[in-house]
């Protein structure tokens, strides 16, 4: 079996004008969004954002499926809350902390994962990603299910202090932001083609001499790193972290939210991801029912809209485009 | 085997242990059995295996409950019904979507599993129900000398044997099996000899759904009829079937219960891990066998 | 666990919308937090929200002309879920108090959130004694029991008459460690003697293997410092191995109606069981229950029951407080005695514990039962003084400078 071939809406040339005007306003609603939105749910939505662009920079343009990533998400959440809660550091140094414990993690795993393919390479993160919630388990400093609580969001660089709401919001915002234009600039930058090259035909990539395992492993290890980046802000936001991180329904939370906003899309997992978060915020007054209209969303979502809302956006612009120029040309 | 009693556990507890390692192990094995069939003829990852299974128990509670309907026509009964919602899902949905990547396959069962299992606890709440239909039969127990062996828990092992066996000797043994390993191989070649492969496909899931009912029956009184009890062991059976190689039927079985010994071995020397362990198995076993034990080689 | 979670839901069913409009002052709004899909929905869940939604009507829906509110959320046994319905609530929404809260682990991430905003937060679900003993809170109360009071019960009752080795299955988790540690030490001040534990994954499917376990220890007493989901499978499956059979007996540490009238009283019978309710236990108790039987068509737990008075007491103390500000409305719960139905003469102590009698009751055998959920008798009322932590023993800093 190959490696995951998934329907992705890469973008068309041309498309950057709309990009970069999409980004403008994209920036401009969320500074603005905290007067009108509470700031806490906004945060959360960022975090998980960033979490699944973490997680679609291999998916979507590494074509490698991880059923793990919840691993580097909450180590490094409980990596952040422990430095942070009992040694003290300084929250910019907690999330250091985070993000380098989850990129190491991420070079050990996806070692061993990378030799593998396809869902057998899902399976090999999957139960690497079992063995570390069962240390969170079991570790003493993890404090098992309760999780570490209270984590003090303490003073960034000793000026700001992160415990008023909207600091820490402008913080996540900006932590965000970068990761954001790190990701992007992955993905425009040669290697970021070398990957695409390799999601659609690796032989033919080893055969033009890349080292595709290098370039797997490093793709894997800055997922992982950005994945715990996501992490550590959230211990923050929350300050907690718990089980829920490491459980491997969060793996699955973020393929689902990569998949809703269009897998191989630069704005897919961040709309995937606010669709999910707003949903599990407002859909709740429907008590139990609220699974089976999960489920039904997603079965909709497979049937119908199978390259995510953003992709689906993007093919409806593109033939939009496409038809008035067949129509324009058809008139002379 | 030869058991050394290790760290002074006595060796009766051992033998307890392994035991009951192989009746989990049953089910396992029932359960992967069923998922290895699907995979390896439809190619669908079925996420909602572990609804199905769960439903296959509320459909035998519910016929005791309602219409007093007893344990043994329930466990033809239920697979029927179960089974045959299995086609009805078939039909209405996964059909559409077998040429796509597996990870869609794996979504919108995901999803259907959802949907089942939100019905079953809107209507049923989750504390479960407790389905006491045990035929006086299989009531009471042996004493083996080193524990007490309810005799429900022998058959269930029993028959989770004869259903495996059953099961790899259609697939393995027969004409129709023969069809149907073909059909997946080329399915265009083996329609043009006459055979209707899309029936032939929504029936083979509709008959791994039965199997995960059934499953379910047999696991009706042993453990709670409870809406989320498919969910609880749906994660360690993929694991089981990964480890066992994807889509292979004798890997399914085999893993099953061998997984079942190790993780009642676990059970003895660190309970905690228990839980953990299988994956811990596969890690390793793909690791060194990319396919898994008994897969094919991609 | 459940694939829900996948798709967790962060739950705030009041919350119309992200603008939510400013809630008018004179409203006084009620958020009631507990576990409307997990394995404590029976226990809790939607009868827990109605008990609260009795008190308020009881209440006449209104305190010197300010309209009562009650919002109700799922909090699906995560403490990040539960924390952040827990800060939008308060932050947002203008939640003047929390009731409920099953699940320890949850309940200690909330008690934190509450500390922080400086609101009040009333449990009645969860267990674990520390709520009120090292992690306790001057604005959190613990309304309807704890592991002390449990282990008080139970452990010593069942080590006096005769059960003096114990061997545990404790779930592997802070709740089940409380409920152990707790259990072990009543034990051992009683004669009796701890042979061993296993400590068991949460939600196991299967407990045989444990049990087998308990069995070889020859233990006298198989103490199930577990709940819910744990506590129903062990029982039955304990039943399916011959356990009792074979002369060891269970002690069931925190069993409650919703388990006994899930297992069945052919497999609960003879189980002791320490509780601060049973619908059945005198006309108070039944004429309430007749109410909430009407409504839930189920009866109630000592969590459900808990919360009709937890938010009886706090509605009362705000009238007489004539605020809702977490400081006055505390002082006026201190300074008022709790008396309902299930309380006689109660009392809010300073670390938030509330003192009152427990019952020590036995499952019925099925032919003792005369009707449905007829279920348990009693044993023996036990004093306040028995159940409650000392002041002396208590880790609690906010009892140490009174």
């Amino acid at each position: 079996m190959a490696s995951v071939n998934i329907q992705s809406a890469a973008a068309a040339p041309g498309s950057n004008n709309m990009v970069r005007l999409g980004v403008v306003a994209l920036l401009v609603l969320a500074i603005a969004a905290p007067f009108g939105l509470y700031p806490i749910f906004l945060m959360k939505a960022l975090c998980f954002a960033l979490f699944a662009s973490a997680f679609n920079l291999l998916l979507g343009y590494g074509g490698l499926l991880s059923f793990g990533h919840a691993a580097f998400f909450g180590g490094a959440a409980y990596v952040t809350a422990h430095v942070v809660k009992v040694m003290g550091w300084p929250p910019e140094l907690g999330l250091i902390a985070g993000t380098a414990f989850a990129a190491v993690l991420g070079l050990c795993f996806g070692w061993l994962a990378i030799r593998r393919q396809g869902i057998y390479f899902a399976m090999v993160t999957l139960a690497l990603a079992q063995m570390l919630y069962f240390v969170a388990l079991e570790a003493k400093f993890t404090h098992g299910e309760d999780g570490i609580q209270a984590v003090p969001r303490g003073k960034f660089l000793g000026l700001f202090d992160l415990s008023d709401t909207f600091t820490m919001y402008y913080f996540v915002l900006a932590i965000v932001v970068l990761a954001f234009w790190l990701i992007y600039r992955t993905v425009h930058s040669p290697f970021g083609q070398v990957l695409k090259a390799i999601r659609e035909n690796e032989p033919r990539a080893i055969s033009l001499g890349y080292r595709v395992d290098h370039y797997k492993l490093l793709a894997f290890t800055l997922s992982a790193g950005l994945a715990g980046l996501a992490g550590s802000t959230k211990a923050l936001v929350f300050q907690l972290a718990s089980l829920t991180d490491v459980d491997w329904r969060m793996s699955g939370q973020v393929v689902l939210m990569t998949l809703v906003g269009g897998v191989g899309t630069i704005f897919g997992p961040l709309v995937g991801a606010f669709i999910l978060v707003t949903m599990e915020n407002y859909l709740a007054q429907f008590g139990s029912w609220v699974t089976v209209i999960q489920g039904l969303i997603f079965v909709v979502c497979v049937l119908t809209f199978r390259k995510g809302v953003v992709g689906e956006i993007g093919e409806l612009i593109r033939r939009a485009k496409g038809e008035r120029q067949r129509g324009g040309g058809g008139g002379h | 085997m030869y058991v050394i009693p290790l760290l002074g556990i006595p060796p009766q507890v051992l033998f307890g242990q392994l035991l009951l390692g192989l009746i989990n192990g049953a089910f396992y094995a029932m359960l992967s059995l069923g998922l290895a069939v699907i995979f390896g003829l439809l190619n669908i990852i079925n996420f909602a295996h572990g609804a199905l299974y769960m439903m296959g128990a509320f459909v035998a509670w519910l016929m005791l409950e309602y219409l007093g309907i007893g344990y043994w026509p329930a466990l033809i009964l239920s697979p029927l019904l179960v089974g045959a919602f299995g086609v009805l899902l078939e039909k209405a949905f996964l059909h559409r979507i077998y040429k796509l990547d597996h990870l869609y396959g794996l979504l919108l069962t995901f999803g259907m599993a959802l949907i089942i299992e939100g019905l079953f606890r809107n209507y049923y709440g989750v504390s479960g129900q407790a389905y006491d239909a045990v035929p006086d039969l299989l009531k009471g127990g042996f004493n083996l000398g080193f524990m007490f062996l309810p005799i429900y828990r022998g058959w269930v092992v029993v028959a989770s044997l004869i259903i495996c066996f059953g099961t790899w000797f259609a697939i393995e043994r027969t004409k129709l099996g023969s069809y149907l390993r073909a059909a997946t191989e080329n399915p265009k070649l083996v329609q043009a000899f006459g055979i209707n492969v899309p029936r032939m496909i929504t029936l083979t899931y509709g008959f791994g759904v039965a199997l995960a009912a059934m499953a379910g029956v047999l696991a009706a009184p042993i453990y709670h009829v409870s809406p989320l009890m498919g969910s609880d062991i749906i994660i360690v059976v993929f694991a089981v079937v990964v480890i066992g190689g994807m889509g292979s039927i004798v890997g399914a079985v085999v893993s099953g219960f061998g997984l079942g010994l190790i993780e009642g071995m676990t059970k003895v020397f660190y309970p905690e891990a228990s839980n953990t362990v299988i994956f811990v198995v596969m890690a390793i076993v793909l690791l060194v066998k990319p396919a898994g034990l008994f897969g094919k080689a991609a | 666990m459940r694939l829900q979670g996948i798709s967790a839901l962060l739950a705030a069913t009041a919350l119309a919308s992200g603008f939510a409009m400013p809630a008018s002052a004179e409203t006084i709004k009620l958020g009631v937090l507990n576990d409307q899909s997990g394995v404590y929905t029976d226990l809790s869940g939607p009868g827990g929200v109605d008990a609260v939604r009795m008190a308020v009507e009881d209440a006449g829906g209104a305190i010197n002309g300010n309209k009562i509110e009650i919002v109700s959320a799922d909090h699906q046994n995560k403490p990040d879920i539960g924390t952040s319905i827990a800060r939008q609530w308060y932050d947002q929404d203008h939640v003047d108090a929390i009731f409920d809260v099953p699940n320890s682990g949850v309940a200690l991430a909330v008690q934190e959130v509450a500390r922080e905003k400086h609101k009040i937060v009333i449990f009645s679900g969860p267990a674990a004694s520390d709520l009120t003993g090292a992690k306790c809170s001057p604005v959190g109360v613990h309304w309807t029991y704890d592991t002390y009071g449990l282990a008080k019960g139970t452990g010593a009752a069942v080590t006096k008459s005769g059960g003096d080795s114990w061997f545990f299955l404790t779930a592997d988790y802070a709740f089940g460690q409380a409920l152990e540690r707790d259990t072990a030490a009543v034990v051992t001040a009683n004669g009796g003697k701890v042979l061993g534990e296993v400590r068991t994954p949460l939600a196991s499917p299967d407990f045989s293997s444990f049990l087998l376990q308990a069995q070889a220890s020859k233990a006298k007493i198989i103490g199930l410092a577990n709940a819910g989901g744990d506590t129903i499978t062990s029982i039955k499956q304990a039943s399916e191995f011959g356990i009792s059979s074979g002369g060891q007996k269970l002690a069931g540490l925190l069993v409650f109606l919703s388990d006994v009238n899930s297992l069945g009283l052919k497999t609960a019978q003879g189980l002791e069981l320490t509780a601060s309710f049973y619908w059945d236990l005198n006309d108070q108790t039944r004429a309430f229950s007749k109410r909430y039987f009407e409504r839930n068509k189920k009866e109630p737990t000592m969590v459900q029951a808990g919360l009709y008075g937890a938010a009886k007491h706090y509605l009362e103390a705000v009238k007489s407080a004539g605020s809702t500000d977490a400081d006055k409305v505390m002082a006026a719960m201190r300074a008022n005695p709790v008396n309902d139905f299930m309380t006689k003469d109660g009392k809010v102590r300073e670390d938030g514990k509330v003192v009152r009698d427990m019952y020590l009751f036995e499952v019925k055998k099925p032919e003792e039962s005369k009707a449905p959920w007829d279920y348990y008798k009693l044993i023996r009322q036990i004093p306040a003084a028995e159940v409650t932590r000392p002041v002396e023993e208590s880790a609690c800093p906010l009892l140490k400078k009174g």
